[in-house]
């Protein structure tokens, strides 16, 4: 008799989802036009129409921004703007389940995650950057640093609402205020903070949350009235904003994609490695900038850990993501799966050996399996490219230097993982990785307090801890 | 309209989480600025420092080991109970200090958002106090700030609400717990502010509160073995030499301050630096 | 004997198998543990997992006031653990020092309990310490008296002095001893062995030398049966089945106070092991006051609302 466990939803009662939204602009909801619908990716239903942002709205909202800017939040002390964050943070705390259900039927994502990581972790940004308010003169910037006016923030699909928090807690702290735009297919938690900042009596245009497409995106980015653009998403699109904004006087922060490797030796604990090859890559679908898609084996234990692997991979429950059990949700998506497809087909025709433990599919929304391929080499597209999705690729090393040649031969270097019992090795492994988060016996660890972002083409500058403050402070730098 | 009679409050004592009499029955009556009866609050002995210093140590493991969010989480709360609890504190102090109304307000106000500020440090503290070092040699080597363990403290005459807090909230932000003695003549907003603590989900010895008499109480701070240091900000400067004297015996480290400031948190918090070996 | 062909009874081979073993990450088997135990087990699978945990218990007691008197009332409980409704299946086992084991066969065997055996603690449980003549008495005597089942401890003290070799060998004695006539759990006490690291060369260890089961715990001793003790005591038993192709059995112990508990063992058993280890004849549950809880969620889930101890009998 196995042990099958029985469906334990999580209840959908907790969220009430308008069949409309329009954007939230100086400090009040106002109507918006040209509305395109919000799917959720597990069942295709339709969540809700959104409206699609253009010249008028932008400008309303960065106009809304620079007023705030000017005759509010620019004369406020930082005390006090701290503790609009702090309310902020509290009323997340208890909106919590409500944030979380929201977020996965936009996402995807398990609700388990939405629950115990994005959700926590979204407050916590906010806790954190709230007590930095007033406490600037500490940030290693001079003794009084200066915000930099109204930011434009573009954030992408696959953390919602941790993204917004990355973006808009350490801006307001440091006196900014904000233009926000959150991805096209994921707003639904965007637009559930604009009622949290109601509730904080945020003043009226600090944040301000503008929903649409590119199009949208790029009237942020080429607005005059935007001082500074923190973009979260590809290194195509990053590239593109980088040439938009160079004869401009605009400060630019990105972070963009990764192909990070996890790097194992044959001194790693066997078993929590294994987890941690499975939590850096399938965790969130894969759709993660830092995910660990390129796994790196020693070989001398190559076999016994894809053996180990495979095993656990059978474990992986894939299903409805409202469900408590689930470990992978839904791709978010019918574009992405179709990226996803096209790359693992990639894989086939490039000649490495595809494997997926079995797996039922629900019939409707868009799925992808967890799939590995082996016997990939550094010239294979599976290697190079992001896929952005749950398909890890294997390579082999012999030493620990031929490791590190591996891990760092790619233009992107957001992140890294060693795995090793050896601490002088680890060290000396991070010592020598070319990216900007390393883990080490461990994978997808985030912190308020801890600088996230990436090397070479993964991006510019840092979001967290003291180092991320200086994305929103006037800095040294005349560029 | 009839002539009420109100319930006056009994103020006790707070340790490890509990509110109990002097074990030595003694009182010592406070007055308001007026100089009509107020209270009776305990005169504490030192056997009463003695079981606050062992509730004090008892705690302390754990309270270091929360991590910093959660402290900084814990002081947020405390603020949020002292905020919505205002109009009790502003009153006492009106009645013991005979301050106006508006200076009494400020105080609180000022209690709330210092505590605020405290909060914020609770995670930040590491990035100021803490380093990685760039030693001459293949090793990795950094410097972080850890708690002390019990730090006993003499909280200032005036303010009684704002010095009180100036006192305790660096010392326990970075994972320290206190035992710490009250104004003197105006420790009622000192005891009012235990009931705060007793709501806030602050562990039972973090913060453990005497009232009583300064030249009583700290020569037993200064000699106490199981106390690692102290704060003598609220002693008359006449006592502060032989208070050094008396802590000698195991090195405590002793300092006074005047101000907030996150020089204060650094100072009940050693740095310890490691050595690890990077290579192959 | 062979064992399984992994050590040839040398202390050097011994040191080699243990010391060739990956460590465990504290960290990261700890979060293993604590993702598991967010699942979520609720209507059908809830009540399976009720009444399966009921057949894994090992209804135990062991106190120094322990009477003739106190474990009849024990078997009785072990064979029909609630006298109101026949449905719920009898325990997996009844857990008492070895000379109280006559007594519970007997009464066991009255009651129409002889599907029920009886499982003694031995080799001078809980503390381990006394010569190796007495632990091999303590043991003859617990079969001769009808134990079907024998907990034996291991030292600790040669343990962690690294003589890894004298924990071996006293294992294979006291399987010798047992034969036939009765399986052998070994007892860790995990709580003393402190580190996973530990927990997993004793596991090696302990199935290399022939036990039958491992079991975290004395019962005595905290922390005892804790999630992530077990789950990398169940990893173990994955490895040594792959390599040997036998399934040992585990048993944790103490700690596991009510249903919440039980299942999460039984999910550490499932995404671990595999179904094939959810039966009482490769996982166990130490435990006395486990039952009650276990028959209250039971009326719990047939009635529909909360029950109390006043409908569950004492003993």
């Amino acid at each position: 008799m196995s042990f099958e466990y029985a469906p334990a939803p999580e209840s959908r009662a907790v969220v009430s989802i308008k069949p409309k939204y329009g954007h939230f602009i100086g400090g009040k909801f106002v109507a918006g036009s040209k509305h395109f619908p919000t799917v959720n990716p597990a069942t295709e239903e339709i969540l809700s129409q959104i409206a699609l942002a253009g010249k008028a709205e932008v400008d309303a909202a960065v106009n809304a921004a620079r007023k705030a800017y000017t005759t509010t939040w620019s004369k406020m002390s930082g005390k006090e703007r701290g503790k609009y964050l702090y309310r902020i943070a509290r009323i997340m705390q208890e909106r919590a389940r409500e944030f979380a259900v929201l977020e996965t039927l936009d996402n995807g994502k398990p609700i388990r995650e939405s629950r115990d990581t994005d959700i926590p972790l979204a407050a916590a940004h906010f806790f954190y950057h709230a007590g930095w308010a007033d406490k600037l003169e500490y940030a290693g910037l001079g003794t009084s640093p200066k915000p930099l006016g109204v930011a434009g923030q573009i954030i992408p699909w696959n953390f919602p609402l941790l993204m917004l928090a990355w973006k808009v807690a350490p801006a307001l702290a440091a006196g900014n205020t904000v233009v926000l735009k959150p991805a096209e297919s994921t707003p639904l938690t965007a637009l559930l903070f604009a009622e949290v900042c109601q509730q904080a009596e945020l003043p009226a245009g600090v944040v301000n949350i503008v929903t649409g497409d590119g199009s949208t995106g790029a009237l942020i980015v080429n607005h005059p009235g935007i001082d500074k653009i923190a973009f979260t998403g590809s290194t195509e699109v990053g590239k593109i904003i980088a040439r938009a904004v160079a004869p401009t006087k605009k400060s630019v922060t990105l972070e963009l994609g990764g192909k990070a490797a996890n790097i194992v030796f044959d001194d790693a604990p066997i078993d929590e490695t294994v987890e941690g090859i499975v939590n850096g890559i399938f965790f969130n679908q894969g759709h993660v900038c830092c995910a660990g898609s390129r796994l790196l084996l020693q070989e001398n234990v190559a076999e016994e850990v894809l053996h180990k692997l495979k095993n656990r991979m059978e474990k992986i429950r894939v299903g409805d993501p409202m469900d408590k059990n689930t470990d992978v949700g839904a791709i978010n998506s019918k574009e992405q799966l179709a990226k996803i497809t096209e790359l693992a087909a990639a894989g086939d025709a490039e000649g490495a050996e595809r494997w997926s433990p079995a797996c039922a599919l629900p019939a409707k929304g868009f799925w992808f399996a967890p799939t590995i391929f082996t016997g990939v080499t550094q010239a294979h597209r599976i290697a190079r490219e992001e896929i952005f999705g749950p398909v890890l690729s294997v390579l082999t090393f012999r030493t620990p230097q031929e490791a590190i040649e591996k891990a760092n031969n790619t233009p992107f270097g957001l992140s890294a993982g060693i795995w090793s019992e050896k601490g002088s090795r680890t060290l000396w492994a991070s010592q020598q990785l070319r990216a900007g988060v390393i883990w080490a016996n461990t994978f997808n660890k985030f912190d308020p307090t801890s600088p996230f972002g990436g090397y070479k083409e993964s991006g510019w500058g840092r979001e967290g801890g003291r180092h991320g403050l200086s994305a929103y402070l006037k800095g040294v730098s005349h560029e | 309209m009839s002539n009420r009679i109100d319930v006056k409050k009994t103020y006790k004592l707070y340790i490890n989480g509990a509110f109990p009499r002097s074990e030595s029955g003694r009182t010592y009556e406070v007055k308001s600025a007026k100089g009509a009866f107020i209270a009776n609050p305990c005169l504490a002995s030192r056997k009463d420092l003695r079981d606050a210093v062992v509730a004090a140590r008892a705690a302390q493991a754990g309270w270091n080991k929360a991590t910093a969010y959660n402290r900084g989480q814990i002081l947020y709360r405390i603020a949020e109970m002292l905020e919505g609890r205002r109009a009790q504190f502003v009153d006492e102090i009106m009645q013991i200090t005979g301050v106006t109304k508006v200076k009494a307000e400020k105080e609180v106000t000022d209690s709330v958002d210092r505590l605020v500020w405290y909060a914020g440090w609770t995670d930040k503290i590491a990035s100021l106090a803490g380093s990685t070092n760039p030693v001459a040699g293949p090793f990795y080597n950094f410097t972080i700030p850890e708690s002390m363990g019990v730090v006993a403290a003499i909280a200032p005459e005036t303010p009684s609400l704002l010095g009180f807090i100036d006192s305790v909230a660096p010392i326990i932000t970075s994972g320290n717990t206190v035992v710490i003695l009250a104004s003197t003549k105006a420790p009622l907003s000192a005891m009012t502010f235990a009931e705060v603590l007793a709501t806030s989900d602050l562990p039972h010895g973090v913060i453990n509160i005497l009232t009583g008499k300064k030249e009583e109480i700290a020569p037993w701070m200064a000699s106490h073995m199981d106390i690692d240091a102290l704060d003598i900000s609220g002693l008359p400067a006449k006592l502060h030499a032989e208070s050094k004297v008396a802590g000698a015996e195991n090195l405590k480290r002793i300092h006074s301050f005047k101000s907030a400031d996150p020089g204060r948190i650094i100072a009940f918090m050693e740095a310890k630096t490691v050595w690890h070996p990077i290579g192959l | 004997m062979s064992f399984y062909g992994l050590v040839d009874g040398s202390d050097a081979s011994l040191k080699s198998y243990l010391n060739n073993l990956s460590g465990v990450d504290q960290v990261g088997a700890e979060a293993r543990a604590a993702m598991l135990a967010t699942r979520s087990i609720k209507t059908s699978s809830k009540r399976w997992a009720i009444d399966t945990a009921i057949t894994m218990v090992d209804l135990t007691t062991l106190e120094g006031a322990d009477t003739p008197g106190k474990v009849k009332a024990l078997c009785t409980k072990a064979v029909r653990p609630d006298p109101t409704d026949s449905t719920v299946p009898s325990v997996g086992a009844v857990c008492v020092y070895n000379d109280m084991v006559s007594v519970a066969r007997t009464h066991l065997d009255l009651i129409g309990g002889q599907h029920v055996p009886v499982a003694a603690v031995s080799t001078a449980f809980p503390s381990g310490r006394a010569s190796m003549a007495v632990k091999i008495q303590d043991t003859q005597d617990a079969i001769d008296a009808g134990a079907a089942e024998i907990d034996m401890v291991i030292d600790r003290g040669a343990f962690l002095a690294g003589r890894y070799i004298d924990v071996f060998n006293e294992i294979v004695q006291i399987k010798h001893v047992c034969g036939d006539k009765a399986h052998l759990k070994v007892i860790f006490e995990t709580g003393e062995l402190v580190t996973y690291d530990n927990v997993r060369k004793a596991s090696f260890l302990a199935m290399a030398a022939g036990a039958d089961f491992i079991k975290t715990s004395t019962g005595k001793v905290a922390p005892a049966a804790t999630p992530p003790v077990v789950l990398v005591m169940l990893e173990a038993v994955r490895d040594f089945y792959e390599m040997t192709n036998t399934r040992i059995g585990v048993k944790p112990a103490g700690g596991i106070r009510n249903t919440k508990d039980a299942i999460k063992q039984l999910v550490l058993v499932n995404e671990t092991v595999g179904p094939e280890w959810l039966n009482p004849k490769l996982f166990r549950i130490g435990a006395s006051a486990l039952l009650n809880d276990l028959l209250m969620q039971r009326m719990k889930m047939d009635e529909g609302y909360y029950s109390s101890p006043q409908y569950v009998t004492m003993d």
